[in-house]
């Protein structure tokens, strides 16, 4: 028993921390929105890329990228699940506008496991790839994206831009590049197929977009006590008075209890644990309420300063309610849960039966 | 990261969960908050004690088996799970024995720790007084010294005080300098409840125990060698082991991840009985039985820090927050699911009652939530 991050996962945590400390400000969030200069968000990812963001979970000799092809990069870490709690924390805490979840730890392994060319280019950061498991939703980032990765059938399947038609959807988060994607009957290359490996796939964005989300919260709590200390109003700083106090105290709370579940959720998929979905469910469901928890408190407690697009805590906020409801939110996760603890909701579904 | 128990911790567990299924009552005890239920509790206590399980992470010594904080943790997890009684040991155990360790001399350590974990002597917290609760350093109660006698005299009241009435001893905070500044000025006592002087009033709880008592103290004649830690040292010495009030060792996960499995059991039940309205609150159900695996998880990380040697501190307010709004969530979901019953006097409205008590022992949740904003988001004081 030992339940702490080992050294190499945190070592990638830390790199990938260092590329954003210097590069990845709430200007690179800005610059995600439209209008901005998303072109230097793209840099930044690149660079992120070249310290193994993008292969972390990919084997260190993968087909796709062929030997001696010259790249030289060594992209694929050949990490286990274990790995993406504190990088996906990390990057969350950087709002960062980029499809983290989609491509680190769903796509680019499954783009590996199926020997798909273009995985070099997604591992550089050169290409960007985005995957979306629920169905008829609109897609993160497919307004923007190189490729795209959806569900067809009982599969799910990698397309080119060019090859699905694309429809932009407005969304509160400004940097979420939201679009409907159509995808043709036939065509794409088949990266995952049936119930157990979509499984797989689908716990891995979810686990992802729990870590993102405790990162999340835990930026916005650093951006709230920083301004309540500074913040004078009645002669003292408004961090003084209990209410404000016992308000940032419960956010603490549930960040620190959602992290723990996040990382379990992580170990429980790389060691093949049997509890792993309802882990998974968990880890989401915590760390979807402590973000959300954050970004209201958060606000809050910044007053009308904090209800600004100047400021720029809105662009974490908005960034929280996107991922909270995305992958599944706390109720779909719970009833996910619920089912599989037995409570079958027979009582009050009439003869309609479980989980349909 | 490594979810799994060793092959000894298992072993540990299995030895653990045997005892328990061949020893554990099988009707529960009447509630050791009344003077009947306190001693069919200690009759348990002491076959606890003779097959070495009291106190399991104390040294062979002093009868414990040497376990470590993680087999404390497996133990305590099969000691709920086997619905085994409450310890009415607790606040000896738990609260006294670790400052004991800390700052006793080896004497103390030797007179006070074998007769705690035989339940031979019964120990009761003298924290709290009439006009300091929350605000412990308000204490008034105090030590005037005697030299001709060599020790001290101990005048005042303590009050709420868990099982005072059924206890044998007391420790407790005294103010032994009237002049110096509130914190300072106090000293850490152990006080026999026989003692010359001592008058112990015992009152009910909200669920009509008579799990409280007063303690009045005049003039007791406490000798210098049952001064814990030094004179005027009381505060530092009190607050040094706080965090096992608050945290950890006072509330292990395994008491709550028990409720919550009697609470999935209660729901799978209210539906297999197809019960009106149940699935209102299944997801309510399921919630408290996350959090339940959360404080688990949490506790699991943070033994992990105490094992490789790093301070918890303020944490420990983290851990009481959470078990003690965790506790309250399981119980007030299970009344929605009992609808008419709950009402019933029976282990989950007694559960409840005794929920309602986690937010204001062990320093109140407002003090826990100063705390973290202070110390752990560094808030300023005033």
């Amino acid at each position: 028993m030992r339940f702490a991050v080992t050294e190499r996962d945190t070592a990638l945590a830390e790199a990938a921390g260092e590329v954003l400390a210097k590069q990845a400000g709430a200007e690179q969030i800005r610059a995600g929105w439209p209008g901005g200069r998303i072109e230097s968000v793209h840099g930044v990812w690149r660079t992120l890329a070249g310290v193994g963001v993008t292969g972390a979970l990919v084997p260190e000799h993968s087909e796709g990228l062929g030997t001696g092809t010259g790249t030289g990069l060594g992209l694929g870490l050949g990490l286990d699940e274990n790995a993406l709690p504190p990088l996906l924390e990390t990057l969350g805490r950087s709002g960062l506008p980029v499809p983290a979840a989609e491509t680190v730890a769903v796509g680019a392994p499954l783009l590996a496991t199926a020997g798909a060319p273009q995985l070099p280019s997604v591992l550089r950061g050169s290409a960007l790839l985005t995957v979306s498991l629920t169905r008829a939703a609109p897609v993160p980032f497919a307004a923007l994206a190189d490729l795209i990765a959806v569900r067809q059938g009982d599969g799910l399947r990698l397309y080119a831009r060019d090859e699905v038609e694309t429809e932009p959807v407005d969304s509160v988060d400004g940097s979420r590049w939201l679009a409907r994607v159509r995808a043709p009957a036939g065509g794409g290359l088949l990266l995952a197929e049936g119930p157990a490996e979509l499984a797989v796939a689908y716990r891995r964005g979810v686990l992802a977009t729990a870590a993102l989300l405790v990162g999340l919260a835990g930026r916005m709590l650093e951006l709230t006590v920083a301004h309540v200390r500074a913040r004078h109003q009645f002669g003292v700083p408004v961090g003084s008075f209990q209410a404000v106090k016992h308000a940032l105290a419960d956010v603490e709370l549930a960040v620190r209890f959602a992290r723990p579940a996040v990382l379990a959720a992580g170990w429980a998929q790389a060691a093949g644990d049997p509890e792993t979905a309802v882990r998974t469910s968990m880890a989401k469901v915590l760390a979807s309420e402590a973000a959300r928890k954050a970004a209201r408190t958060a606000l809050q407690c910044h007053g009308a300063m904090g209800y600004t697009t100047e400021y720029d805590l809105h662009l974490y906020a908005k960034r929280a309610w996107a991922l909270a409801a995305d992958w599944g939110g706390p109720t779909e996760h719970r009833e996910s849960i619920a089912r599989r603890l037995g409570l079958t909701g027979a009582a009050d579904r009439g003869g309609e039966g479980a989980g349909a | 990261m490594d979810l799994t128990w060793s092959a000894e911790d298992e072993a540990f567990r299995q030895e653990a969960r045997e005892w328990l299924a061949a020893n554990v009552p099988a009707d529960p005890l009447p509630s050791g908050d009344t003077r009947e239920g306190f001693a069919a509790h200690l009759e348990w206590e002491r076959a606890l004690f003779e097959a070495r399980w009291s106190v399991v992470s104390w040294p062979e010594a002093y009868g414990g088996r040497d376990a470590s904080l993680w087999q404390w943790l497996v133990f305590e997890d099969e000691y709920h799970r086997a619905g085994a009684p409450a310890r009415v040991t607790q606040n000896g155990i738990f609260l006294l024995a670790p400052t004991v360790f800390a700052f006793g001399t080896h004497e103390q350590q030797r007179r006070i720790l074998p007769r705690m974990a035989a339940a031979q002597d019964l120990w009761a917290q003298g924290w709290s007084e009439p006009g300091a609760g929350s605000d412990l350093a308000a204490i008034r109660s105090r030590a005037v010294r005697d030299e001709g006698a060599g020790g001290w005299r101990l005048t005042g009241q303590k009050t709420w005080t868990t099982r005072g009435a059924f206890c044998t001893h007391l420790f407790g905070l005294f103010r032994t300098d009237p002049e110096a500044e509130r914190h300072r000025g106090l000293t850490y006592f152990l006080v026999p409840l026989d003692a010359p002087g001592v008058t112990v009033r015992g009152f009910e709880r909200l669920d009509g125990d008579e799990g409280f008592a007063e303690v009045f103290l005049d003039d007791v004649l406490v000798p210098d060698a049952d001064v814990l830690g030094g004179v005027g040292e009381g505060w530092r010495v009190a607050m040094a082991t706080t965090g096992s009030e608050r945290g950890l060792t006072l509330r292990s996960p395994g008491r709550f991840l028990h409720t919550a499995d009697r609470l999935l059991d209660l729901a799978r039940t209210k539906e297999a009985q197809g019960a009106e309205g149940v699935g209102v609150h299944r997801d309510r159900v399921v919630q408290s039985w996350i959090e339940a695996q959360a404080y688990e998880l949490f506790t699991l990380e943070q033994v992990t820090s105490i094992v490789e040697g790093r301070e918890i501190g303020a944490e420990s307010s983290l851990n009481k927050l959470f078990w003690s709004q965790l506790d309250i969530a399981l119980h007030e979901t299970a009344a929605e699911l009992l609808g008419p019953e709950a009402e019933i006097d029976a282990p989950w409205s007694r559960g409840f009652l005794f929920s309602l008590a986690g937010p204001i022992y062990a320093g109140t949740n407002e003090i826990q939530r100063n705390i973290v904003a202070e110390r752990l988001l560094g808030l300023p004081r005033r």
